[in-house]
């Protein structure tokens, strides 16, 4: 059953993803893009990682996506690449990426670690409860069963690392977040040089305009 | 077959190729831009494989910070492009060449 699952999240993942770089038009190449992630997280539901699937459908999929789709649309480049595709180029991409691909099969083919199924291997969820010190010094043994653990135990689990062990990278994020949206802000504002050009060119362009003759003759 | 830690890893690295193929061959900036996100969610996927096969959940908090940042990335990146469609009237690479040598 996870087999199969793989097997069908992986193909799509990589047949969307090919549609995004063959695409032509933008708008398609970001639908595409969205549902590369979508097949992307749910290989990470296959992988236990529910808050991170969930997490990578609203960031990625929701924000991130609309935010592409909204500057495709507001830029106007709905038209598709007229211009030839770069054969030469994309000969070169295909030799260095299936270099790429033939040294990751070769790394992966000598490592014994890596062939092990995903049955044998310890849920994370699972370590991660299953010694806790007590005020007295002793430690406890909690393993906690994953038939017992119900589903949202990894977001516990990543809240409380996120809280302890990465509480300063988390904090040194929110200030990340907050220079974004600042810059964001500086280079989307036009300054007053900016837009009077294009005003120019919209009065330009209008009809000539009548209301001013009107009041030449009157005058 | 049972699925192990390698045939994860062997489909992030296609996901990177094809990422890498798409910022090659594209010559629209937003589409290029999308093939670099692609290549920093194959990375994810990396990390979270290795997260589930070791026992640690370090490797999902760190796959969180990348998705908070690549956020944070795209928008000012997407406001970029913007300043620079609003000086230039283009989106395509070829035109942009003030730099070339």
């Amino acid at each position: 059953m996870n087999a199969l699952f793989f097997w069908i999240f992986s193909i799509g993942m990589i047949g969307s993803g090919l549609t995004v770089i063959l695409n032509r038009n933008p708008v398609a190449s970001a639908i595409s893009f969205a549902f590369t992630i979508f097949f992307m997280a749910g290989l990470f539901i296959l992988l236990n990682a529910f808050f991170l699937a969930a997490v990578q459908v609203l960031v990625t999929a929701g924000a991130v996506m609309v935010l592409f789709l909204f500057i495709i649309m507001l830029l106007d480049i709905t038209a598709m690449e007229h211009v030839p595709r770069r054969k030469f180029w994309m000969g070169c991409s295909l030799a260095v990426g299936l270099g790429f691909i033939y040294l990751v099969a070769l790394t992966l083919n000598q490592t014994p670690e890596g062939a092990v199924g995903i049955d044998e291997a310890p849920n994370p969820s699972t370590v991660a409860v299953s010694t806790e010190v007590t005020a007295g010094g002793q430690t406890v043994d909690h393993t906690v069963t994953q038939s017992e653990m119900d589903l949202t135990d990894d977001t516990h689990q990543i809240g409380k690392l996120l809280f302890t062990s990465y509480v300063a990278p988390f904090e040194v994020t929110s200030l990340l977040i907050l220079v974004a949206t600042i810059g964001v802000i500086v280079l989307c504002k036009q300054d007053d040089r900016t837009r009077s050009a294009p005003r120019d060119e919209i009065i330009r362009e209008a009809p000539p305009v009548e209301p001013k003759k009107e009041t030449a003759h009157t005058r | 077959m049972d699925i192990t830690l390698n045939h994860y890893l062997a489909v992030a690295a296609m996901l990177f190729v094809i990422g890498l193929m798409g910022v090659f061959t594209r010559r629209n900036l937003i589409i290029i831009y999308m093939s670099l996100e692609m290549m920093l969610q194959a990375a994810n996927l990396t990390l979270v494989a290795f997260s589930r096969f070791n026992g640690h959940l370090d490797g999902q908090v760190f796959v969180f910070f990348v998705i908070t940042v690549a956020a944070a990335e795209v928008a000012v990146g997407l406001a970029l492009i913007v300043a620079l469609f609003r000086l230039r009237q283009t989106t395509q690479v070829q035109d942009l060449t003030t730099l070339k040598f």
